[in-house]
């Protein structure tokens, strides 16, 4: 088994270029990739003997992204966004066109190799979707006119950096900034005033704020990187957690794009309290088209001594950051995953304790902190931590971006000290007609308007930062169906409940939508969510069961009225399933024929 | 056995849909608990009494065998409707059982394997309406109907129908365990 | 039983079980003759954590016992109704992923899955069957893996890993689509490193791994779980040891 002479030549500078380093297969498998359009088998095998690991691993990476392909999609992959949001814009009728005047099935290629499409997760577009990616280079405000466009490219074979730039324009859509998004950053202004506070300083002045993480646990950034610093291994290490899966979230897009330097100083600042030599960036494959804007920002820190050796002058003071990208999975987005990933693996959580400050990345001490945390980190740096603390409630301090998408007049970030109330973003949206929030992404929880008068804090409705709104019109049935379908798709497949569950609960929804639900299914739901929610591993399986059971107690009725007026109904068509034997035998009498009921 | 609670004969109806009839023989198997039985049950439509249709309500209706086609459709719809109580009996009506093994294969496959001459050449899949067609799987029996109590076993024995059965007759839950609990 | 303090103790279900440090609950609580009911732990092997069935309430809060370390004074729910049911539906979850056809199955009887099954009282598998297409694997002499009754415990993953030095099998995939895969070019067991005296042949719970040529050695009736149930061969479960010549970890791949 081997490669031809021209794959393997694409191949060899990759491979060179990571060092021939078996951590580094994630990253080897994403440029492979791009290079050769998919990993064959053949081609797994010559990475696993050229990086001495063995074909299993490589094959177990592989198949677990789902943007690494092991047969042929195309030189043109087109996804569309499925996000609840996505499809509320329309997206399915685009896809349908775009099928229909490719001639394509959904996830087969076409006859002459060119051209795939499918469905993928939210890509983080939701305030300007309809969304796709073509090659995981994503193209917003999806209408059919720029299907047109779009098919037309491909059939031309348009190289993609040849498509009109305005395709690929992402917007910042700020809406209401406050102290992060309203302020100006200058560049070298909080990594100087830390150092000024050393590193004890900075650690009390992080004590004092108490910055809890954006990235959803809400676990408290000091007691974290307090216990970094006192374990006793090293290299330590600095994680930005830029995979930002949860459906309905693309604040840390906008921060990437806008507010990197904020980024990165953060992770330096972090890098200077806990002693770290090294940092990484984990940022989502969909967010693609901010890699080289990202690199040529670490080049200029650097020159500006910003990062590299001595920085600010310190002796002594190295760390430096590097970018590794995701692949489809957002199950990345959990910690310990992400560690896994960037050690070159599948993406599977890790057995807690021991918890990454004490064992991360290759079993040393390791801080993983959101995008959006390690700005926060930037402003106590600067204004210390008692002017921090004085922003916000009590168990949450300072200001929180959110990411609003769905039925408003005007998506985009809005940024608010903790404890505003839901009624207070949706006015200021334009949301006039809400009848739902979904706070949290799809692992959050959905409010029905009664709660609006709830407030956005760790201590009341808790949120990673994604707030999509539901109108009148819409049902919440298909939210959940929706979030059911992302769940079974994006489980890690490690342990029984949330592996199995989740795709019973997938089952069980479209059942009911199908019009095959009764009273019985209603109860399995919420039997499986009693399994999933305390059984599953991570946070993922627990929280997949949440957006079913939530709208199955507060919109009851999207549910009853597709029930089936019996106490049973099969979960399939019997009918159909005598299709097959029909047409073999030749037959249509009515024995060869099945009712609906006896 | 204690005197049952209901003083009217059970009336059970039984059928083996795409079974071996196995578990009817192991029925049969509890021997001389038969005449026990026969005190307080009596069969309506079954391979033991060679009645046709249910003719009347049954209390309680025994299905062996998985559903492979539309004939068990039919047939399992008419227990279901004229029974209070239907019991999955045995492994194939629990799980498909082995006539199931054929699940990963297309019905294509399955007939034209089985419509060959001697000499070993495909033949026509008949199109006799006589013939129950295929469905594309064999689904276990609560895939089809409601289903009440399962009774798991290839066959279930004769002590675990008898404690079955006597625990219904007698009004306790039926329950099955170590050593009679099998699932060969 | 040596002398037991709230130091070097714990409780389950109110019942004290000494521990010594570094064990995890599950190990202490069958070391102390306690049943905690368990599928992907094997006392020969680092602790995984993913089938999810030793799920117990410490202090309030769920955990795997067979990850979770042992420490003095804490209180775990064990035996409880609430947490047997949650069991037997991971079972039932468990049955229906795969094919399971105990009747025609040479691991019957000394089937630890179908052991649990038994002893939880699981009549049925509840769910509607998935009945997944599995591949079987018979290409090497003496071992065949048939994949449609495996569970993802990764008992061979591991046994193969850092028992045989080997590394021969794999998880791949994810979510519904996780699978076992062989490490050899040709990804089939023939041309893999295995050889029948590795412990991960001999590790599997289930009849995934099975050898060849001992079909019925043991007849039905006279088997691993036939005489007690599971939840009373506690002894069995604590000090079984994989039958393995140990082989040195070589750089096979
Ligand atoms: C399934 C799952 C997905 C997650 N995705 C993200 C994510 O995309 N971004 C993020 O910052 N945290 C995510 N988290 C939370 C991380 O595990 C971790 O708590 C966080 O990155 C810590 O940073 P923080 O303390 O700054 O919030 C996820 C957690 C789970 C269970
Ligand atoms: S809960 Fe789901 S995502 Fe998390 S470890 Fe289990 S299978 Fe994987
Ligand atoms: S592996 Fe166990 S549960 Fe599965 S068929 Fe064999 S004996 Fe039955
Ligand atoms: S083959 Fe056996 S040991 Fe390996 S993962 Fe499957 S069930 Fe576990
Ligand atoms: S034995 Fe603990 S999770 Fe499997």
């Amino acid at each position: 088994m081997s490669v031809s002479a021209e794959i393997s030549s694409l191949i060899e500078p990759i491979l060179q270029r990571h060092a021939w380093r078996p951590d580094r297969l994630v990253q080897i498998l994403r440029e492979v990739q791009e290079a050769v359009d998919f990993i064959s088998d053949e081609t797994a095998a010559h990475l696993a003997e050229a990086l001495k690991i063995p074909y299993a691993q490589v094959h177990s990476t592989r198949d677990f992204y789902a943007f690494f392909y092991r047969e042929n999609r195309g030189r043109y992959r087109v996804l569309f966004s499925d996000n609840i949001t996505d499809r509320m814009a329309g997206n399915q009728a685009l896809f349908e066109h775009m099928a229909k005047r490719l001639k394509l099935e959904r996830g087969k290629v076409s006859d002459d190799g060119l051209v795939s499409i499918d469905y993928c997760s939210c890509t983080g577009m939701c305030d300007q979707g309809p969304a796709i990616l073509v090659n995981n280079r994503a193209i917003t405000r999806m209408t059919l006119r720029r299907v047109d466009e779009i098919c037309d490219l491909i059939r031309g074979q348009v190289p993609l950096d040849k498509w009109p730039a305005e395709f690929f324009r992402v917007d910042d859509n700020i809406r209401r900034a406050d102290m992060l998004l309203g302020t100006p950053h200058e560049p070298g202004k909080a990594v100087r005033a830390a150092i000024a506070r050393g590193r004890d300083g900075m650690l009390a002045e992080m004590k004092l704020s108490n910055l809890r993480g954006r990235g959803g646990a809400g676990f408290t950034t000091a007691v974290k990187w307090e216990a970094c610093r006192n374990a006793p291994a090293t290299p330590r290490y600095i994680v930005c957690n830029a995979d930002e899966g949860e459906p309905g979230t693309f604040k840390d897009r906008v921060l990437l794009q806008s507010y990197a330097g904020r980024v990165f100083e953060g992770m330096v600042i972090a890098a200077w309290t806990v002693g770290a030599s090294h940092g990484f960036l984990y940022l989502r494959g969909e967010y693609l088209y901010l890699l080289q804007p990202l690199e040529a920002y670490l080049a200029g820190m650097r020159a500006a001594g910003l990062l590299g050796r001595d920085i600010g002058g310190v002796a002594g003071f190295d760390f430096d950051i590097e970018i590794h990208l995701g692949a489809g999975a957002y199950i990345c987005g959990e910690e310990t995953a992400l560690i896994e990933s960037l050690e070159g693996k599948a993406g599977r959580p890790r057995v807690r304790p021991p918890f990454p400050v004490t064992s991360g990345y290759m079993g040393k001490p390791t801080v993983v902190n959101n995008v959006e945390t390690l700005c926060k980190v930037t402003e106590i740096a600067i204004n210390g931590g008692a002017w921090y603390e004085a922003i916000g409630t009590k168990q949450s301090t300072g200001t929180k971006i959110l990411s609003v998408a769905g039925d408003c007049a005007r998506p985009g970030l809005y940024e608010y000290a903790f404890g505003v109330r839901i009624a207070q973003v949706l006015e200021d949206c334009g949301a006039q007609e809400a009848i739902a929030v979904q706070v949290s992404g799809a692992s959050g929880v959905c409010l029905s308007e009664r709660e609006f008068g709830r407030r956005i804090a760790f201590e009341d409705v808790p949120t990673a930062g994604s707030f999509m709104i539901f109108g009148k019109q819409r049902d919440l049935f298909e939210v959940a169906r929706n979030f059911a379908h992302f769940f079974a798709h994006e489980s890690c497949g490690f342990c029984t409940p949330c592996r199995v569950g989740t795709v019973l609960m997938k089952e069980i929804m479209d059942k009911i939508a199908e019009g095959r639900g009764t009273q019985y299914e209603m109860n399995e739901l919420l039997r499986l969510q009693q399994v999933l929610k305390p059984g599953s591993h991570c946070g993922l399986g627990q929280t997949a069961g949440n957006a079913v059971a939530d709208t199955v107690q507060k919109f009851r009725p999207a549910y009853e009225r597709r029930l089936a007026e019996t106490d049973f109904v099969p979960a399939f068509d019997l009918d159909a399933a005598l299709s097959r034997a029909r047409e073999l035998a030749g037959r249509d009498d009515a024995a060869a024929h099945l009712g609906e009921e006896a | 056995m204690n005197a049952p609670m209901n003083p009217r004969k059970l009336r059970i109806t039984t059928t083996s849909l795409s079974g071996c009839f196995g578990c009817h023989m192991s029925f049969l198997d509890i021997d001389e608990r038969l005449l026990e039985l026969a005190a307080l049950v009596e069969f309506d439509r079954s391979p033991i009494t060679d009645i046709k249709h249910c003719s009347q309500h049954c209390d309680l209706a025994l299905v062996e065998g998985g559903v492979c086609n539309a004939e068990n459709v039919h047939v399992l719809r008419e227990l279901r409707a004229n029974a209070k109580i239907l019991v999955a009996f045995g492994a194939c009506a629990v799980n498909g059982g082995l006539p199931a093994q054929r699940n990963h294969l297309d019905v294509g496959q399955c007939l034209s394997q089985v419509y060959r001459t001697p000499d070993g050449s495909a033949t026509a899949i008949p199109d006799d309406p006589e013939l129950p067609l295929l469905l594309d799987k064999v689904y276990p029996v609560n895939e089809v109907v409601r289903v009440d109590y399962f009774l798991p076993g290839c066959p279930p024995s004769a002590d675990t129908i008898w404690k079955f059965l006597t625990d219904l007759l007698t009004g306790r839950t039926p329950r099955i365990e170590h050593p009679l609990l099998k699932f060969d | 039983m040596s002398e037991t303090s709230n130091a070097n103790s714990f409780s389950i279900d109110g019942q004290r079980i000494p521990f010594t440090p570094g064990q995890t609950i599950l190990q202490a609580a069958l070391a102390a003759g306690v049943y905690i009911p368990h599928l992907c732990h094997h006392p020969d092997l680092k602790p995984h954590g993913s089938c999810k069935l030793c799920t117990v309430i410490v202090n309030g809060r769920n955990g795997s016992a067979c990850t979770q370390m042992a420490m003095p004074g804490i209180e775990v729910e064990n035996n409880s109704p609430t947490l047997n049911d949650r069991r037997r539906v991971l079972l039932q979850m468990l049955f229906v992923e795969g094919n399971h056809f105990c009747p025609g199955c040479e691991k019957s009887g000394n089937c630890q899955l179908q052991a649990l099954a038994y002893d939880l009282e699981m009549l049925a598998p509840h769910f509607r069957h998935a009945y997944p297409v599995r591949p079987i694997d018979t290409t090497h002499p003496d071992v065949w893996l048939d994949l449609n009754r495996c569970i993802m415990c990764e008992l061979c993953v591991r046994a193969s890993r850092d028992i045989d030095g080997k590394n021969v099998f794999a998880l791949a995939g994810r979510g519904v689509d996780s699978h076992i895969v062989v490490n050899s070019p040709s990804g089939r067991l023939g041309d893999s490193a295995l050889s029948i005296d590795d412990a991960a042949v001999h590790v599997c719970p289930v009849g995934a791994i099975m050898v060849k040529r001992v079909g019925y050695a043991v007849p039905i009736g006279e088997r691993q779980f036939d005489e007690q149930p599971i939840s009373r061969q506690v002894d069995y479960l604590a000090a079984r040891h994989i039958p393995i010549v140990p082989v040195a970890a070589t750089e096979e791949r």
